[in-house]
């Protein structure tokens, strides 16, 4: 019997009992659209995270004061100390490494804005110019924190286009001067929109010079630097010659951590990846709750078809070849349910991006692979029971069967 | 054309063995036109399947245009089914999902054989057997006589040396019973070896030869003129 004749057959007799069929290609499309749309969901959680990284601004590397230590308590936290704080100096330092191009020290704190009567808490981040190039932003209209010495504090303010408007309504901000705390700051400039990224929301952001942000909260130390390494490959120069900079500043010790937002986006990457995969296996078992579905049906059309497969047999029909009738009629069966289960999946993820187009939700290529090939093989693998319980009818007692 | 030695066959059925055939000798040429005759339980079905290497026999050997296909495997078995012997069987055994047409093209279908021929086979056998214009008809849109037609035409279609027929005019009326045994008949004068199963002494006269069979044996082997 030629492929052609036995995928006709089979589907022939699909047809023949068409609510069977419909209910069985039914439960595989949901199994397949379940790892579909689930692994489609955790890859889109994880690309989420990755462009949260990216929009963090490329080859970055940060450094903070204090030293995460995985080995103990160190002698420090016992005496109370605090980790020594980094300098306005110390971050200027960081420039003499040729693989750092900028870096923009921050600080953060919150305080009151108000123009007139109008008054709310804002967070207020202190930094320089080169945060607008390092954080990648956009500036929206007048100008960001003028260049110049890292020392100065000039009373410039560049506010958040969420404030802006807040404060200033319809009205022209830039040029007019608000109240943070104590000191009065002209604004100079005002972000774009940008939203989120990272925790913080740059639309409710008041950005002024470092020097200025230390005067208003009255300390002196940098919470973070952000540092722009030179290229891609200088990531991790930049990062070992800030950790020299820093130890060599702090008379030998190593009381700063650099991170690369590679490292960091390479473990999330990971631990995305494996909840992915998680989350895929439960669907898969769906997939198989499909099979064991698909073999009980092949059972009973094993029943029902009796005096057909015992005609076969008469006919001439080896054994092999009944198995092959059952198992093309279980192929097609699990094969048109998964590509049923792949419309069902992509409707689904289309419906999730309408609903949040914040989450890039797409099905990975592998997913889908994954989806395809684990119905096909359910679907096969469970009617081979059924169909060696066929192949092996006794043709006499079958044709006597009415 | 079909030669029978000491051919037996046993069931167990419980604790109790149950003779259904007992040393059958029997030899068929080719062409030969018989009926086998007798009483329910007293073997011929049993013998028909046997011939019709549906079953297999519990001692003895049977050959078929002289080979011995006793000892054949099951895939060899249906090799020889599907092009050496023809069944037509009482209740037609027609897939009820299938058109006449593809009904009687099935053997076909089970022997790899191209489409183009196969087409131009059916067509012919349709029109032998005045079916034509119910080609595209499933067996519940046909008569029983048109159904016993189809049967007749898928059994030949392979152009088998033997003919099985098991009650053919069983489930149908009397006239449209004659119908179909003198389609039958038209088959052995093409040289086909015929053997038909019955109860009905008037249909079983017909043959040229006619087996008696009682209690597993046979009893009686007459031949007319």
């Amino acid at each position: 019997m030629k492929l052609a004749d036995t995928l006709k057959f089979a589907s022939g007799s699909l047809r023949g009992s068409p609510t069977r069929t419909l209910l069985m290609i039914l439960a595989m499309s949901i199994g397949v659209a379940a790892v579909v749309i689930l692994t489609a969901l955790g890859e889109g959680a994880r690309r989420y995270v990755v462009n949260q990284f990216s929009s963090l601004g490329t080859n970055l590397v940060i450094m903070f004061p204090g030293r995460t230590e995985t080995a103990g308590i160190g002698p420090g936290m016992l005496l109370g100390q605090v980790p020594r704080e980094i300098t306005l100096d110390d971050a200027e330092a960081l420039l003499r490494s040729r693989a750092i191009k900028r870096i923009a020290p921050l600080t953060i704190g919150s305080s009151d804005v108000s123009l007139g009567a109008r008054n709310r808490e804002v967070v207020v981040l202190g930094s320089t110019a080169d945060l607008l190039e390092v954080r990648q932003m956009t500036l929206g209209q007048g100008q960001f924190l003028p260049a110049g010495d890292i020392h100065d504090s000039e009373s410039v303010c560049v506010l958040g286009a969420g404030i802006r408007k807040e404060l200033f309504g319809v009205q022209n901000a830039v040029g007019a001067w608000v109240r943070l705390g104590d000191r009065r700051f002209r604004v100079v400039g005002v972000m774009a929109p940008q939203g989120e990224s990272m925790g913080f929301n740059t639309d409710e952001l008041v950005i002024i010079p470092i020097a200025s942000a230390h005067m208003l909260f009255n300390t002196a130390g940098v919470f973070r630097v952000l540092i722009e390494a030179k290229s891609r490959e200088a990531v991790e120069q930049a990062k070992s010659e800030a950790e020299q900079i820093m130890s060599q500043r702090h008379s030998g010790e190593k009381d700063v951590t650099v991170v690369t937002q590679d490292a960091v986006l390479a473990t999330f990457d990971r631990i995305l990846r494996a909840l992915t995969l998680a989350v895929g296996g439960i669907a898969a078992i769906s997939l198989a709750v499909a099979g064991v579905l698909i073999m009980n049906v092949m059972l009973i059309a094993v029943a029902q078809r009796v005096r057909e497969i015992g005609l076969l047999k008469a006919l001439g029909a080896p054994a092999a070849q009944i198995r092959k009738l059952f198992f093309a009629e279980a192929a097609l069966l699990s094969g048109i349910g998964s590509v049923a289960g792949l419309v069902f999946g992509q409707l689904g993820i289309w419906a999730i991006a309408q609903a949040y187009p914040a989450l890039p939700v797409t099905a990975p290529w592998w997913a889908i692979l994954a989806a395809f090939g684990t119905a096909l093989g359910t679907g096969i693998l469970f009617s081979v029971w059924p169909a060696r319980r066929a192949a092996r009818l006794d043709p006499v007692t079958a044709l006597a069967r009415s | 054309m079909i030669e029978l030695q000491n051919v037996s066959r046993f069931f167990d059925v419980g604790d109790q063995q149950v003779v259904a055939l007992r040393d059958v000798n029997l030899n068929l040429a080719s062409g030969e036109y018989v009926s086998i005759m007798g009483p329910s339980g007293s073997g011929k079905s049993t013998l028909l399947n046997l011939l019709g290497l549906l079953d297999r026999p519990s001692s003895g050997i049977y050959r078929l245009e002289g080979g011995n296909v006793t000892d054949l495997n099951d895939d060899q078995q249906a090799r020889v089914r599907r092009e050496k012997i023809g069944f037509v069987f009482q209740s037609f055994h027609l897939v009820p999902r299938l058109t006449a047409a593809m009904n009687i093209e099935l053997p076909l279908i089970l022997a790899g054989v191209e489409v183009a021929e196969r087409k131009a086979r059916v067509a012919k056998l349709l029109e032998n057997y005045g079916l034509t214009d119910r080609a595209d008809h499933r067996p519940d849109q046909l008569s029983g006589g048109q159904r016993q037609r189809v049967a007749i035409a898928r059994a030949t279609v392979m152009q088998p040396g033997v003919l099985l027929a098991d009650e053919p005019t069983g489930n149908l009326d009397r006239s449209t019973g004659w119908e179909v045994l003198k389609l039958l008949e038209q088959l052995v004068e093409q040289n086909i070896t015929l053997v038909i199963v019955t109860h009905d002494a008037e249909i079983g006269a017909r043959a040229r030869r006619q087996l008696h069979m009682l209690d597993g044996c046979i009893v009686a082997d007459e031949k007319s003129a």
